[in-house]
C-alpha cells in the first residue's frame, strides 16, 4: 500500500482543481432538499461542511455541527449506481415506413469521464459487483462501459456510519481496501491522501502535500476503528442453504404483511441491477425506442410469464430478493450482493430491516 | 450482414412473415424469413433455443423456435395468444414485418442424445420447444434410437398438430402417447394425467435422453416417476420458462437460483435445477 501524504484542509481545492484540469467532470456529495445526494462540485465550498445525519429504519434527517469536516455524514440515498447504470436509457430504435422496419443501435454517449468525490467503501464494493455484472460477461454492456471507463474514484474512509450501517460485518467498510484512485482520511485539519492506482499516483504529484506524521496516521486509524463499531450485523457467509431450508418460515409472511412492495429497497440498493426493457413509441407510429429502465423484483411484472405471475404475492417477492442477494449471488458473483450500506433499511417507508430478517429466518445468532 | 453492432446492445433484424398458420383458436404459427438475404444465410440456431420477437411499438417476447435448424430459408415460431404482445401479434398477416433478436440460450443436448432413445414428455401447451427436436430426430433418424413422444394436454381441444402425431405414430421405432386431463366427445386418446402414460411406453432407462417441457409441477411429477423407474438424473432435461427481457443475462428477470434462464438455459438437466422446481422462486 502506498504511503499516505498529508493535505491541509484549505488545500483540498488544489485536488479538485487538478481533477477538473485533467478533464474530469466533478461529482460529489451535495446537500439538497434535506438529503445528501451526488451533484456537480467545483470547489470545497460546494461540499456539505459540518453536516451530520440521523438515520434509523424508515428515517433520515440531516443536522448541522460546527465541525469543519466535509465528509462527516453517512451515505445518502444515492449510490454510485445511477452514475454508471442509467435509471432509463435507450438501447436501440426502430423506424417504420413503406420499406419496412429499420433498426439501429443507440450508440452510447462518450461523456466526459467522472471524478467522484467522497465515495465510501461500501459503494466501492458495490461498484465492483456492478462492474462484474455489466462488464465481465461475454458481451460487456457498452452503455455502462462508456460511463465507467476512466472514472476517477476519490474515496473517503467513512468516519460517521449511520445506525443502519453494517459494512463492518460484510467486510466492505468502513475503511476502503482497494478499488480507489485516491483515498482520503479526513482529520479536523486536513486529509491523509493515499494513492491506489496509477491515475491516483499521477494526481498526487500535483498536490501540495507534506509527509504525514505518525500522529496523523494514528488518528486516522483510530477513527476507522471507532467507525467499525456498528449496531447492526448481517449473518456471515452464504445464507442460501439456510434460506433454502426455511422457504416456508413464518417470518417471510410477517415481513410481507408490513412490506408495501414499493421497491425503494431495490432502487437505493447499490448492487441491484434488474432492469426492464420497455417500449417508447411516438404518436405518429413512425419511430419507436427500446428503453432499459431500472426494475424491481417487488413488482408484479418482474416474474410474469405468458399470463402467469410466478411470484404472485409480496411474501414470494421479499423471499426472492433475500434468497438472491444473500444466497445465489455467491454462486453467480463469488460473494453476497449486500455490502452493508444500510440504505434499504433507512429508505424503507415501513423500516423493514434486512439484518433482522436474515437473522430471524436463518436462525443465525448475531 | 449489415449493421453488426459489436459493442452495442444486440439490435433486432427485420423479418417478414411468409406464412401464418392458425393452429387452434388461441395458437398460431408465424413462418419467418429475415428480409436481408445475408442475415438469413448467416442465421444458425439449435433446437431448444429461443428468439426475442419484436412487434413495432408494442414490445418483445421470448418465443422458442419450432422449425428444424437445417431449414435455412425459413424459421417458425408457434405462439399462444395470451399476453399484451402476443395478442397483438396474433393479428399479423403475411407480408408484415417483425424484429428478431437471437437465437439465445442453451438448447437441447442433441449431441449427448445421439445413439440413445429420445423420450419427449410434454404437458399443457409445452410442446413447442420440443417440436424442433422431433423434427431434428426424424430428419437424422439413423443417429438416434427409438423416438417416444408423450404429450399431455389440459383439455382435448388444446391438442394442436394432431395429424402430425398420427403421422409420427405410424413411423418405425416411434411411439406416440397422448392424454388429455379433460377429454371432449370423440377423443380417441387417453383421458388423465401425462404421468399415467409413462407406464405404457417402452422406456429404456439406461440408454435414453428424456426431454421435458411444460408446467413445472408436471415436469417434477414426470421426473419423480422416471427416477423411480431407474432413470438417471443426468438423462432428464427440462426446458424452463421465465420472463426474459434482454437475453444477455443482464436484466435479472429470468434469474432462477444461481442461473439466468436466458443464457444458462432454457434447457437444464434435472440435476442442475431439481432444488428450484415448483417453488415459485
Amino acid at each position: 500500500m502506498d504511503v499516505p501524504k498529508f493535505l491541509a484542509r484549505e488545500r483540498l481545492d488544489a485536488l479538485l482543481g487538478a481533477l477538473a484540469h485533467a478533464g474530469y467532470a466533478l461529482i460529489g456529495p451535495r446537500r439538497q432538499e434535506g438529503a445528501i445526494v451526488f451533484g456537480p462540485v467545483r470547489t470545497q465550498q460546494d461540499l456539505p461542511r459540518g453536516v451530520c445525519d440521523s438515520q434509523e429504519p424508515g428515517h433520515y434527517r440531516l443536522c448541522d455541527t460546527p465541525s469543519p469536516r466535509l465528509f462527516g455524514f453517512a451515505n445518502g440515498p444515492q449510490a454510485l449506481k445511477p452514475l454508471f447504470f442509467a435509471p432509463r436509457e435507450a438501447l436501440w430504435e426502430v423506424r417504420r415506413n413503406e420499406a419496412g422496419l429499420q433498426f439501429a443501435a443507440v450508440t452510447p454517449a462518450a461523456p466526459k469521464p467522472l471524478a467522484i468525490i467522497g465515495v465510501r467503501a461500501c459503494d466501492l464494493a458495490a461498484l465492483a459487483l456492478q462492474d462484474q455484472h455489466f462488464l465481465a460477461g461475454e458481451r460487456p454492456d457498452a452503455h455502462y462501459a462508456a460511463r465507467r471507463a476512466d472514472a476517477f474514484l476519490l474515496t473517503v474512509n467513512c468516519t460517521h456510519p449511520a445506525t443502519t450501517c453494517f459494512c463492518a460485518s460484510t467486510g466492505d467498510g468502513p475503511e476502503a481496501s482497494g478499488g480507489y484512485d485516491l483515498l482520503l482520511d479526513e482529520l479536523d485539519d486536513g486529509y491523509l491522501v493515499t494513492a491506489g492506482s496509477e491515475a491516483g499516483r499521477a494526481m498526487l504529484t500535483y498536490l501540495p502535500t507534506q509527509a504525514a506524521s505518525d500522529e496523523q496516521c494514528a488518528a486516522a486509524r483510530e477513527q476507522s476503528r471507532v467507525a467499525a463499531r456498528q449496531q447492526r450485523e448481517l449473518p456471515a457467509g452464504n445464507l442460501g442453504p439456510a434460506f433454502a431450508a426455511q422457504l416456508e418460515h413464518p417470518r417471510w409472511a410477517d415481513v410481507a404483511a408490513r412490506c408495501l412492495s414499493c421497491g425503494n429497497c431495490t432502487a437505493v440498493c447499490p448492487t441491484c441491477f434488474c432492469n426492464a426493457q420497455v417500449e417508447d413509441a411516438d404518436l405518429e407510429g413512425a419511430r419507436s425506442q427500446r428503453l432499459r429502465q431500472w426494475d424491481s423484483c417487488f413488482t408484479e411484472g418482474h416474474s410474469y410469464i405468458h399470463g402467469i405471475v410466478i411470484r404472485d404475492d409480496t411474501r414470494k417477492r421479499y423471499r426472492q430478493w433475500l434468497t438472491h442477494k444473500l444466497g445465489h449471488w455467491h454462486a453467480q458473483y463469488g460473494r453476497s450482493g449486500c455490502v452493508g450500506c444500510g440504505r434499504c433499511i433507512t429508505w424503507c417507508p415501513v423500516g423493514i430491516d434486512i439484518t433482522e430478517g436474515a437473522a430471524a429466518i436463518t436462525g443465525a445468532q448475531v | 450482414m449489415s449493421a453488426v453492432h459489436e459493442n452495442a446492445f444486440p439490435v433486432p433484424y427485420e423479418a417478414e412473415i411468409v406464412e401464418r398458420i392458425q393452429e387452434s383458436p388461441s395458437i398460431f404459427t408465424l413462418r419467418l424469413r429475415f428480409t436481408e438475404a445475408a442475415v438469413q444465410a448467416a442465421y444458425r440456431f439449435a433446437p431448444g433455443q429461443f428468439n426475442m420477437l419484436y412487434l413495432f411499438g408494442v414490445g418483445e417476447v421470448p418465443i422458442s423456435i419450432v422449425s428444424d435448424p437445417e431449414d435455412d430459408h425459413l424459421f417458425d415460431h408457434t405462439i399462444r395468444s395470451v399476453g399484451r404482445v402476443t395478442r397483438v401479434m396474433a393479428a399479423l398477416r403475411p407480408g408484415e414485418r417483425v424484429g428478431v433478436r437471437g437465437p439465445f440460450g442453451r438448447g437441447w443436448p442433441m449431441a449427448q442424445a445421439e445413439g440413445r432413445d429420445v423420450v419427449i414428455v410434454t404437458g399443457g401447451l409445452g410442446c413447442a420447444p420440443v417440436m424442433s427436436v422431433i423434427n431434428y430426430v426424424l430428419r437424422r433418424r439413423e443417429r438416434f434410437g427409438r423416438l417416444v413422444i408423450i404429450q399431455g394436454v389440459k383439455h382435448s381441444d388444446d391438442l394442436i398438430w394432431r395429424e402430425r402425431y398420427e403421422q409420427w405414430a405410424r413411423l418405425p421405432d416411434t411411439q406416440v402417447f397422448i392424454a388429455a386431463d379433460q377429454a371432449g366427445p370423440g377423443w380417441p386418446f387417453r383421458e388423465g394425467l401425462v404421468t399415467a402414460l409413462l407406464g405404457e411406453a417402452e422406456l429404456d432407462t439406461q440408454h435414453s435422453c428424456v426431454m421435458m417441457c411444460g408446467p413445472e409441477g408436471m415436469m417434477q411429477a414426470v421426473a419423480r416417476d422416471l427416477l423411480a423407474r431407474g432413470f438417471s438424473e443426468r438423462d432428464l432435461w427440462l426446458s424452463m420458462e421465465r420472463n426474459m427481457h434482454c437475453g444477455q443475462g443482464l436484466c435479472g428477470h429470468c434469474q432462477l437460483g444461481a442461473k439466468f434462464v436466458c443464457k444458462d438455459g432454457p434447457v437444464f438437466s434435472y440435476d442442475e435445477i431439481k432444488h428450484l422446481l415448483g417453488l415459485r422462486l
